[in-house]
């Protein structure tokens, strides 16, 4: 007995139609057919003649159709009237379109209504709980009227719908009704489906849903409450949406995600996708699976798909990801770390840490000579070149490209007041750049430097000034790196103290206390040297209050290290 | 943007059509098969010269991918490529022998073409040594890919060229006819493309790649362009503006996202590094009929005469559209 009808409204791909149409025909449910008015005469013919031969497919009156109109609801009735008049043992009503599929046996899914023969299969949630759309329109749409097209008249439906919103007019929800939205896929019962269709206030609501904004999605999802005794608010076909509104087209390498998914009918499916066509009409009753649908998977992968659409890969710069300033989701791909001054202050700390962090360490990277890679390589991770000239092409990339290229692995790099100052700022509104600074350690440099006393006072006094305007970038109210900044003066009371709360910052160092110290350069003979700086009228301000030979205490001795901490 | 400046992006569109249809005056009708062109069928446009070698790979692989009608000028080639062509079913073949050069690099025999046969159809504009992977390709052909951009309303998808190479010179492995020429050159640069955004076209301008690291390591702005707009929903009104880097009307550039999100991309594999390579690119220096004075190709002969290998130990090794993804190379954006 044929207990489970089909409603298919069709406007495209025929054929396909047409051999989903046979393939539930033949398995004695009977079909109508709702072929939008707005297809050629020719083709309804050709359909015609196609189904010719089954004598429980039926056409009904044809109607012109466009998206998110009232024509979808009205032709949806008059299909149904047929489907209700001329298959009186119908019990359920399965509203489908030319574009679905069914994926598991129809006796499968009859047995499945049979052991629920008053359950209405509809989606249907209350707007105020739900954030059904995803433009803006959610309960606006029961509230104002839209006599526009938005696909035909857009300029005039957007105004029309600013008007309503200026002059706060509000339409009235006939008595009786709560608004209630859901999928447009349902599947009914007769009793309640009649009873929709033969209401005496019937001609009053469908006036209202008339002005309704995308009626298909809460005509009969409200209606259905008034009637129902047991609802099952949920849809039977799978049928995802992607951020346009637009739904999500299932193609043959969806085979296995769609068999695994144990739903009844799948919308919407590419009209060439031959494999899922051929596999799914072709598959009788393999085994009684019995299984409840679980779209869980599927959801999941299209959650992705949204997800990459509309937040990308945190980091990533390329061909169709370029966003403006701010809008990035995160500078960089993964966190990694700035060195300042160190190596001035520390004879061998490059090796040192690349020691006690297991990992490659690079020199100064931004060196106007020669891009520092580990080891001095000439390449690096993604082909990235030592040249300067590719680098200082453009430098921000240079910095994205090499922490998206190592991603899974922490960089750490040296920065001082020699290099290419232009990705400073970049890196001091990076979030997950941990920058730490000791000012005016390029002095311990210039200080064993075998130069003229003339030389070195003018780049001192470079190196200071594109120093302090660096310090002045990281203070500034928009920067978000993790930032330490000692002088000198500072650093040097407690260095090993201070080494370790920065690795300590660091994931993924050890944890341990450091054992072995990296070897401070001599700074014997300094305080004398930063005073003939400032003798010579350029103040070394950066170093901090550096004491004076004689007065106080040298923090550290000739080639001794510093103090260990157990 | 100002309304003189839109204004004159209009007169500059306008002045592309025109030279379109002024260049294309010294083209000649080898054989017209595009009576067989349907409704919603693909297109491939291509200009070429001297190619023969590479077109039973490059036919076959764009067929197997969807693509129904090739239409393509040959630039004056003695090497039996015309012939080849005219005896394809699908393919419809223009001659000329005019400056390659003065054509702005054959642009205007496409565009002329374009505006022709193109309107309304989703046309790809590939050189023959160009192999489109987007995403998904190794199991939905083209049509899958257009008939989503259709449905999401999107009119141009942008594909980054990325140069394939081979490890050790790239004369040690000669290429067959017939032959996949990424069995060859299967290497690729992942990860060191700059990026700048050109405000007046909209565009993203990328450079970068092998050939930037080994020819143009001191002069970076000179290296050539990576960014293409290849597959294009096509109206009468649209020109290619410069290669197919950049198309106007202006909003058609626009295949990234600005938001953070990702849209929708693929990657035009680059055939290039090859033992043809050498002898093109002396051939290519003699003719001077390319960009910018073929600075490109003297670069190229410079280290050439060297014999180089672009190859390094950071190389990726070619697999599939998914490690491209993975890469950051191409995008799925939505489509799933």
């Amino acid at each position: 007995m044929s207990t489970l009808g089909f409603i298919m409204m069709c406007h495209t791909a025929l054929d396909r139609a047409a051999e989903v149409a046979r393939h539930w025909a033949d398995r004695d449910s009977p079909v109508v057919i709702h072929l939008d008015k707005r297809v050629e005469r020719a083709q309804f013919d050709w359909l015609k003649r196609e189904l010719a031969d089954l004598e429980n497919v039926k056409f009904c009156k044809r109607r012109k159709c466009e998206w998110g109109t009232w024509s979808l609801v009205e032709a949806s009735q008059t299909a149904s009237e047929v489907m209700l008049q001329e298959f009186p043992g119908v019990r359920h009503v399965y509203l489908a379109s030319g574009s679905c599929l069914p994926l598991r046996p129809v006796d499968e899914l009859r047995a499945y209504l049979a052991a629920r023969p008053m359950t209405d299969f509809i989606e249907s949630v209350t707007i105020r709980d739900v954030d059904w759309t995803i433009d803006g329109l959610n309960t606006e749409r029961f509230h104002l009227r839209f006599p526009f097209s938005w696909k035909r008249h857009r300029f005039l439906f957007d105004r029309y719908v600013e008007f309503q919103r200026r002059f706060g007019l509000k339409r009235k929800t006939p008595d009786g009704l709560q608004p209630h939205l859901g999928s447009q896929w349902w599947c009914l019962s007769r009793q309640t489906l009649s009873a929709i269709l033969h209401d005496r206030r019937r001609r009053e609501f469908d006036r209202y849903f008339q002005l309704v904004w995308i009626p298909d999605e809460s005509y009969y999802q409200t209606l259905v409450r008034n009637y129902s005794r047991n609802i099952e608010s949920r849809s039977l076909t799978l049928s995802k949406f992607d951020f346009q509104g637009k739904p999500h087209v299932f193609y043959d390498d969806h085979l296995h995600l769609l068999r695994r998914s144990d739903c009844f009918v799948a919308r919407k499916i590419w009209p060439r996708a031959d494999r899922l066509y051929r596999t799914f009409l072709n598959e009788e009753n393999n085994s009684a699976r019995r299984a409840e649908p679980t779209p869980g998977k599927i959801d999941r992968v299209f959650a992705k798909a949204l997800e990459r659409r509309t937040r990308g890969r945190p980091g990533l710069y390329m061909q169709s990801r370029f966003p403006n300033s701010d809008w990035e989701n995160g500078k960089t791909a993964a966190p990694y770390s700035v060195f300042q001054g160190f190596n001035d202050l520390f004879r061998d700390f490059e090796p040192w840490l690349s020691r006690r962090l297991g990992a490659p360490v690079h020199g100064n990277l931004f060196d106007p000579k020669r891009v520092r890679f580990a080891g001095d390589a000439d390449t690096f991770a993604g082909c990235l070149s030592a040249a300067p000239g590719l680098r200082d092409h453009n430098p921000e990339r240079f910095l994205t490209n090499l922490i998206w290229n190592t991603r899974g692995e922490r960089q750490v790099f040296m920065f001082g007041p020699q290099d290419n100052q232009r990705p400073s700022r970049f890196i001091a509104s990076d979030s997950n750049a941990q920058i730490s600074v000791i000012t005016g350690a390029w002095a311990v440099r210039l200080f064993t430097a075998n130069r003229n006393f003339k030389d070195i006072r003018t780049e001192a006094a470079r190196l200071q000034r594109r120093e302090v305007e660096f310090v002045n970038t990281l203070r500034h109210v928009r920067s978000r790196a993790e930032i330490r900044i000692w002088s000198l003066a500072e650093f040097i009371e407690e260095p090993m103290e201070n080494l370790q709360r920065i690795l300590d910052a660091m994931d993924g160092a050890q944890s341990n206390r450091l054992t072995e110290a990296p070897r401070m350069a001599n700074l014997e003979g300094l305080p004398m040297f930063l005073q003939n700086l400032k003798n010579q009228g350029m103040n070394p301000f950066a170093v901090g209050d550096f004491p004076q030979e004689g007065v106080a205490p040298l923090p550290s001795g000739a080639n001794s290290r510093p103090y260990l901490v157990k | 943007m100002k309304a003189i400046k839109r204004y004159g992006l209009r007169l500059e569109r306008k002045r592309f059509l025109v030279r379109g249809w002024r260049k294309s005056r010294a083209v000649e009708e080898i054989a017209n098969r595009t009576d067989a062109i349907r409704e919603g069928d693909i297109l491939a446009f291509c200009t070429l010269r001297n190619e023969k070698i590479r077109l039973k790979y490059f036919l076959d692989y764009y067929r197997d991918r969807g693509v129904d009608h090739f239409l393509f000028v040959d630039n004056d080639s003695g090497d039996g490529t015309r012939e080849y062509l005219t005896e394809q079913p699908d393919c419809s073949v223009w001659w000329t022998d005019a400056s390659y050069k003065r054509a702005r690099f054959g642009m205007d025999w496409i565009n002329r073409l374009l505006r022709l046969y193109g309107h309304k159809h989703w046309c790809l504009t590939v050189d023959p040594d160009e192999f489109l992977v987007y995403p998904f390709s190794d199991t939905r052909p083209i049509p899958a890919l257009t008939d989503w951009l259709d449905a999401s309303s999107i009119k141009s998808f942008g594909a980054m060229l990325l140069d394939m190479y081979p490890k050790g010179s790239i004369t040690e492995q000669p290429y067959r006819d017939g032959q996949n020429p990424f069995e060859i050159a299967c290497w690729f640069d992942a990860g060191n493309y700059a990026i700048n955004r050109n405000w007046d076209y909209g565009n993203l301008w990328i450079q970068g790649g092998p050939r930037a690291r080994a020819f143009f390591p001191d002069n970076p702005a000179r290296a050539p362009a990576l960014n293409k707009i290849p597959l294009v929903r096509w109206q009468k009104h649209y020109a290619y503006a410069s290669s197919t880097h950049m198309l106007l009307p202006r909003g058609l550039n626009l295949i990234y996202d600005e938001w953070g999100g990702e849209k929708a991309s693929g990657v035009l594999l680059h055939a290039k590094f090859l033992d043809t390579f050498t002898t093109k690119a002396a051939e290519e220096l003699e003719r001077r009929q390319h960009y910018a004075a073929s600075a490109e190709y003297r670069a190229y002969a410079d280290v050439l005469r060297e014999n180089p290998d672009f190859w390094t130990k950071w190389s990726e090794k070619y697999i599939n559209w998914r490690q491209l993804e993975i890469l950051g190379l191409m995008s799925k954006g939505n489509w799933a």
